[in-house]
C-alpha cells in the first residue's frame, strides 16, 4: 500500500509519469466528489422513498440503491487500486461483489415482505466499513470479508430458526444465565485490550462476549417484562438485568454497560409505559456515573479527555484530539481515499473509524453514513410499531435501541460530544464479533417482522373465511396455531412438519 | 361461548396488544432523533467554527502532508517586505529563510525546533494554496508544487526595524499597536536569536547559560512589575471613586508611611502640595499611595481586569496573563504598594501597550492582532481579518480626562524629552524596582498624536534604570518614524 512504490512502478511502467500523477490525482479528486454526491443521493431516497403509495416505484428506488451502492463501492476500490496498484483489492472486489449481489439477491427471497431499505441500508454500511478498513490494512479486510461472508450466508436459517422456536419468550431464565455466564466468563478466561478485560481467545480468533449477550440479553428482558404483571416481577428482573450491567463494569466494559443499561430501561418503558420507571432509571444511572467517575480512573480520565483534550493531547486527550485532526484536516470533502492520515488516529479500524472515514471520504459523508444508520433505526421502530406479540415488539425496539446507542456512543466519543467509551461503530468497524452480531441482530428484527406480516395476513385469512369453527385449532391458542400455520403455508417441504 | 366469539375477542386482544407500548415507543424515537440532530449540529459547528484552530495544532501530523504538495507560503509587512520565504534550490531541497535575521524573530517565529510566532499562527493557510484550479493543474503537470498563501502581518518592517536597534544590546521589549483597529505595528524583544540558524544555535539557547532567555518573546510572555505605568490605573479608579477629584490635594514631603511600609518619592524629591495631574505627572509615589490605600479594593480590582488584567490578552498568540492579586484581605502596605506600581502586580509589555492604545480609543480596546489578511500567490485576499472590539472599557469624557493628565506628563513632568516633537504626545513613564538593591526596569507607555492617535507603545528595558532616561527616547524614536518629525 505504498503510494510512493505504486507511483514509481506506474513511472516504469508507462514512461511519462507526469501525465499518469496528473490523471490519477485528477480519477482521486473528482471521485471524491462523486462518491459524496451519490451518497448524499442514496441518503435522500432512505427518507423518501416511502412517500405515496405507489409500490413499483418504490422497487425503482430499492433498485436504484442497489445501483448506487455497487457504483461507489468500484469507484472506492479503483481508487484504492490506483494507489497500490495491489492485485488483492481486485480479488477482495471481486469476493465482496458476489457477497452484495448473494445477499441483495437472496434475503428478499428468505426474508419475504422484509424492509428493503434496511437490507440496502446493511450492504451500504458493510460496503463503506470494507472499502475503509481495505484503505487501512488489507489483511484485516480480508478477516473482515470472511466474517462478514459467513455471518450473512448463516442469517439465511434465522427466519426458520425464529419460526420453529416460536415460543422464544419462555426461555427467560435461560437467557438469564446463559448470558451472565458468558459474561462472567471473561473473568477465567479474559485478555485485556485496550483496558477493558472484555475479550476471549479461542484458537486464533478473539471474541468479545458481550457483543453476543446483548443479543439474548433483549430476549431475557423482553421474555420476563412480556409476562410481568406484579411490582415484584419488576424488580426481580430489573436485578438479573443490573447484574449484567455491573459485570460489564468491573470487566471495564464502559460503553457495552452503558449499552446493556439504556436498552433495559428503554424496554422497561416500553412495557409498563410507566414514565416513573425510565426518569428514576436515569436518575440512578447518573448516581451511579457519578460514583463511577470518583471510582475508577480510567473514568476519571476519559472524561478528562473529554473535557480538554488539548491540554493533556499526549497523555489522556490522545485518541480525541487526534480524531479531531483527522476530521477537522478532511474537511467536508474529505482528503481523497488514501491521500490522508488515518494511521494516525488510534484504533482507526474500529472505534475511531468514524473520524478516518470523514477524514478521507469527507465529513459530508460521514454525516451520511449516521443518517443511513438513524434510518435503520427508524424503520426498526416502524418495524417494532407494528409487532402484534409483546415479546416480539419489545425485541424488536430492545434490539433497535442497542444499535442506535451503539452508533451514539462511537460517533459521539469521535467527535467529542460526548467523553469516547470505545465501542465500534455497528456493521462499519472492523471486527468479527461486532460484525456478526449486528447482522444477527438485524436479521432477527427482519425476520420477527416477516413473521409477524405472516401472523396478521393470517388472521385477516381466518376472518374472511367467516366463523366456521376447526376442531382441531379449538386446542390451541390462536398465537401458536397461527405461527404453525405460517409454517405449513410458507414451506410446502415435509421437513416442515412437526 | 362460540368458537366465533372467541376469535373475536382474540383478535380485539391482538389488536390492542399490538398498541399497548406504541405511544412510548414513538416517544422513545423521537428523543432518538433529537439527540442525532444535537450530535450532528455539534459536528457541524466543529467544522465551522472550531476545527480551522484545531488542526493548525503542531501535533497534527497533517501539515507534513501538506508539505509535500504545497511550498510554505510567504510572510510578508504591511509595507510588502517580505519577512519569511521558501527557497528551493535546483535540487529541490526547500529551506525557509528570514531575510530580516534576528529582528523578527520572536513575531514572526520559526519552522524549526517546534513552530512559534506567526509560523505557529498561520502554518495551515501558509501550507494550503488558493492559486487558481488551473494554474494548479498546469504546475502538477509540470511536476511542480503549488506555491502556499501569503500571510500578510499588521507589522511594519521600518518601525520594527526602528525599535530593534533602538533598543540596541539592552535586554527588553517594545511593542506599538494602532489604536483604533488593535493591529500590532511592531514588537521586538531582546536577547533575541536568529532563526536561520536556530537548529544549529539550539543547544546553546536551551542550555542558556547567560541566562538570556533568549527563546521568551518578552513582549507577549515576560511578566514584569509595571511600577509607576500603573498609577494611570490607580487615577482612573480615583476618579470614577471620586467625582470631585480635581479637588484632591497632598502634601508630599518626599516619603510617607503606609501601613509600617515607607513609601519614597525618586530620589527622596519632595514634591509639595501636588493635586491629582501634578501627582501623576511628577509620578508622586506618597500621593498615590495615600490614593490607593482610600480607594475600593473590589472596584480597583474590576477596573484592572476590565483593562484585561487576570485574563489572557485575546488575539490568537501566545501570551502569559497580567496579574492583578489585590483583594479584601490585603494589608495596607500591600495595597500602597500596589497603587504604585510595585507589589505582586505583574504586567506584560503587550498588555501595558493595550492599556495606552484602549486610552488612545477613546476607551475602546481592541483585540490585538498580527495577520492583517491572507492572500494568494496571484493576489486573490483568501481571508480578511477585521478589527475586533474586545470591550468599553471607559467613557469617552473619561478617556479624554485622563489623557489630558498624561498630557501633562510630557510637558511638564518626568516624559518631557518628548515635548520637542511637532504634535502632543501623551504617556507616563516608569521605573520598576524589581530586586533588594533597587535595580529598575525603565518603563515607558504612551500614544500620539494626543487628539487623534495613530501609534500606542509600550516600552521596557530591562534593568536600566529611570523610565525617562532609558524608555523614553526609544519611543521617541518610534513616534518620529511613524509619524514623522
Amino acid at each position: 500500500m505504498d503510494k510512493q512504490g505504486a507511483a514509481e512502478k506506474l513511472q516504469q511502467l508507462l514512461g511519462n509519469v507526469n501525465a499518469v500523477g496528473v490523471a490519477h490525482s485528477v480519477v482521486v479528486e473528482l471521485s471524491k466528489y462523486i462518491i459524496i454526491f451519490l451518497f448524499a443521493l442514496y441518503t435522500w431516497h432512505c427518507f423518501t422513498v416511502f412517500i405515496g403509495r405507489d409500490k413499483e416505484r418504490k422497487e425503482r428506488v430499492y433498485q436504484h440503491q442497489i445501483k448506487l451502492i455497487f457504483t461507489i463501492h468500484f469507484i472506492c476500490s479503483l481508487v484504492l487500486f490506483l494507489n497500490s496498484l495491489n492485485i488483492q483489492i481486485v480479488l477482495l472486489y471481486v469476493l465482496q461483489v458476489v457477497l452484495f449481489l448473494f445477499v441483495s439477491k437472496s434475503y428478499p427471497f428468505v426474508y419475504e415482505g422484509m424492509s428493503r431499505v434496511v437490507l440496502n441500508n446493511m450492504i451500504m454500511l458493510l460496503m463503506t466499513g470494507m472499502v475503509m478498513i481495505e484503505r487501512l490494512d488489507i489483511a484485516s479486510a480480508v478477516r473482515q470479508m470472511i466474517f462478514a461472508a459467513a455471518i450473512c450466508v448463516l442469517g439465511l436459517f434465522i427466519p426458520y430458526i425464529i419460526e420453529k422456536f416460536s415460543y422464544f419468550d419462555i426461555f427467560g431464565w435461560f437467557y438469564a444465565i446463559a448470558g451472565l455466564l458468558l459474561l462472567a466468563l471473561v473473568f477465567v478466561i479474559g485478555e485485556e485490550h485496550y483496558g477493558a478485560k472484555n475479550w476471549i481467545s479461542i484458537g486464533s480468533f478473539a471474541l468479545q462476549p458481550s457483543e453476543f449477550v446483548k443479543i439474548i440479553y433483549v430476549f431475557f428482558a423482553a421474555a420476563f417484562l412480556t409476562r410481568a404483571e406484579k411490582f415484584k416481577d419488576i424488580v426481580l428482573v430489573t436485578v438479573v438485568a443490573a447484574a449484567h450491567v455491573l459485570i460489564l463494569v468491573l470487566e471495564r466494559d464502559l460503553g457495552a454497560a452503558l449499552i446493556y443499561f439504556i436498552t433495559y430501561l428503554v424496554i422497561l418503558y416500553v412495557s409498563t409505559e410507566r414514565l416513573i420507571y425510565l426518569l428514576s432509571g436515569l436518575l440512578c444511572g447518573s448516581g451511579a456515573a457519578v460514583a463511577a467517575y470518583h471510582l475508577f480512573t480510567h473514568v476519571q480520565n476519559r472524561v478528562i479527555a473529554w473535557r480538554d483534550p488539548w491540554s493533556t493531547i499526549d497523555a489522556q486527550g490522545y485518541q480525541v484530539a487526534r480524531s479531531l485532526f483527522a476530521l477537522g484536516t478532511g474537511g467536508w470533502f474529505g482528503m481523497g481515499l488514501g491521500e490522508g492520515m488515518p494511521g494516525t488516529i488510534p484504533v482507526a479500524s474500529s472505534d475511531f473509524i468514524f473520524s478516518a472515514i470523514g477524514e478521507e471520504l469527507g465529513v459530508f459523508f460521514a454525516i451520511c453514513v449516521i443518517l443511513v444508520e438513524i434510518s435503520c433505526f427508524v424503520m426498526f421502530v416502524n418495524i417494532a410499531l407494528k409487532m402484534t406479540r409483546r415479546f416480539y415488539k419489545l425485541t424488536a425496539l430492545g434490539l433497535a435501541v442497542e444499535f442506535i446507542f451503539q452508533v451514539f456512543l462511537t460517533v459521539g466519543g469521535a467527535i467529542k460530544f460526548i467523553p469516547s467509551t470505545g465501542v465500534t461503530l455497528p456493521l462499519v468497524s472492523y471486527g468479527g464479533s461486532s460484525v456478526i452480531s449486528t447482522v444477527v441482530l438485524f436479521s432477527i428484527i427482519q425476520g420477527m417482522y416477516v413473521l409477524n406480516r405472516e401472523e396478521a395476513e393470517d388472521s385477516e385469512d381466518k376472518r374472511r373465511r367467516g366463523r366456521r369453527p376447526q376442531e382441531e385449532e379449538e386446542a390451541e391458542l390462536p398465537q401458536q396455531k397461527n405461527v404453525r400455520r405460517t409454517a405449513e403455508r410458507r414451506r410446502k417441504r415435509p421437513d416442515g412438519e412437526r | 361461548m362460540s368458537a366465533g366469539q372467541r376469535r373475536d375477542g382474540a383478535n380485539a386482544r391482538m389488536e390492542r396488544d399490538r398498541k399497548r407500548g406504541n405511544r412510548q415507543v414513538i416517544a422513545v424515537a423521537y428523543c432518538v432523533v433529537l439527540v442525532f440532530l444535537g450530535m450532528i449540529g455539534y459536528l457541524v459547528r466543529f467544522m465551522v467554527c472550531d476545527s480551522s484552530e484545531v488542526i493548525n495544532n503542531p501535533a497534527n501530523k497533517r501539515q507534513e502532508l501538506l508539505a509535500e504538495r504545497v511550498v510554505r507560503g510567504d510572510i510578508v509587512s504591511s509595507d510588502g517586505k517580505v519577512l519569511a520565504t521558501t527557497e528551493t534550490d535546483k535540487n529541490g531541497k526547500e529551506t525557509r529563510v528570514y531575510p530580516y535575521k534576528n529582528e523578527f524573530c520572536h513575531v514572526v517565529g520559526r519552522v524549526w525546533n517546534s513552530k512559534t510566532g506567526i509560523e505557529r499562527e498561520q502554518s495551515f493557510p501558509l501550507l494550503t494554496s488558493h492559486v487558481n484550479p488551473f494554474k494548479q493543474l498546469a504546475n502538477q503537470l509540470q511536476g511542480q508544487k503549488n506555491q502556499g498563501d501569503i500571510v500578510v502581518s499588521t507589522l511594519n518592517a521600518r518601525l520594527q526595524q526602528v525599535a530593534y536597534e533602538a533598543l540596541g544590546n539592552q535586554k527588553g521589549a517594545v511593542v506599538a499597536i494602532e489604536p483604533a483597529t488593535g493591529k500590532i505595528l511592531a514588537m521586538v524583544s531582546k536577547p533575541d536569536y536568529d532563526p536561520n540558524t536556530v537548529r544549529q544555535q539550539w543547544d546553546d539557547l536551551v542550555e542558556d547559560s547567560q541566562g538570556d532567555s533568549a527563546l521568551l518573546n518578552r513582549a507577549t510572555q515576560g511578566l514584569y512589575p509595571p511600577g509607576s505605568t500603573f498609577k494611570i490605573l490607580t487615577a482612573l479608579e480615583y476618579m470614577r471613586e471620586n467625582p470631585s477629584y480635581s479637588k484632591y490635594q497632598y502634601n508630599c514631603q518626599g516619603s510617607d508611611n503606609f501601613g509600617g511600609n515607607v513609601i519614597r518619592c525618586y530620589n527622596g524629591e519632595r514634591h509639595g502640595t501636588v493635586d491629582l495631574k501634578s501627582s501623576l505627572a511628577h509620578s508622586c509615589n506618597g500621593s498615590f499611595a495615600h490614593i490607593g490605600v482610600g480607594l475600593n479594593r473590589t472596584s480597583y480590582r474590576k477596573l484592572c481586569e476590565s483593562f484585561g488584567f487576570n485574563q489572557s490578552v485575546g488575539g490568537s498568540f501566545a501570551s502569559s496573563k497580567s496579574q492583578f492579586v489585590l483583594s479584601k484581605k490585603s494589608d495596607v502596605a500591600e495595597v500602597a504598594q500596589t497603587a504604585i506600581g510595585q507589589g505582586k502586580t505583574t504586567i506584560t509589555p503587550l498588555q501595558n501597550a493595550l492599556i495606552s492604545a484602549t486610552i488612545a480609543n477613546d476607551g475602546v480596546q481592541m483585540t490585538p492582532y498580527l495577520v492583517d489578511r491572507i492572500e494568494s500567490v496571484d493576489g486573490t485576499i483568501v481571508k480578511k481579518y477585521e478589527p475586533e472590539v474586545r470591550r468599553k472599557v471607559l467613557s469617552q469624557k473619561r478617556s479624554n480626562q485622563i489623557t489630558g493628565m498624561m498630557r501633562s506628563v510630557v510637558s511638564d513632568g518626568t516624559a518631557g524629552s518628548l515635548k520637542n516633537l511637532s504634535y502632543p504626545v501623551a504617556g507616563k513613564t516608569g521605573t520598576a524596582e524589581f530586586d533588594a538593591q533597587g535595580t529598575s526596569h525603565a518603563w515607558f507607555v504612551g500614544f500620539a498624536p494626543a487628539a487623534s492617535p495613530k501609534i500606542a507603545v509600550s516600552v521596557i528595558v530591562e534593568g536600566a534604570g529611570t523610565g525617562s532616561q532609558y524608555a523614553v527616547p526609544i519611543a521617541s524614536r518610534l513616534f518620529e518614524e511613524y509619524l514623522g518629525n
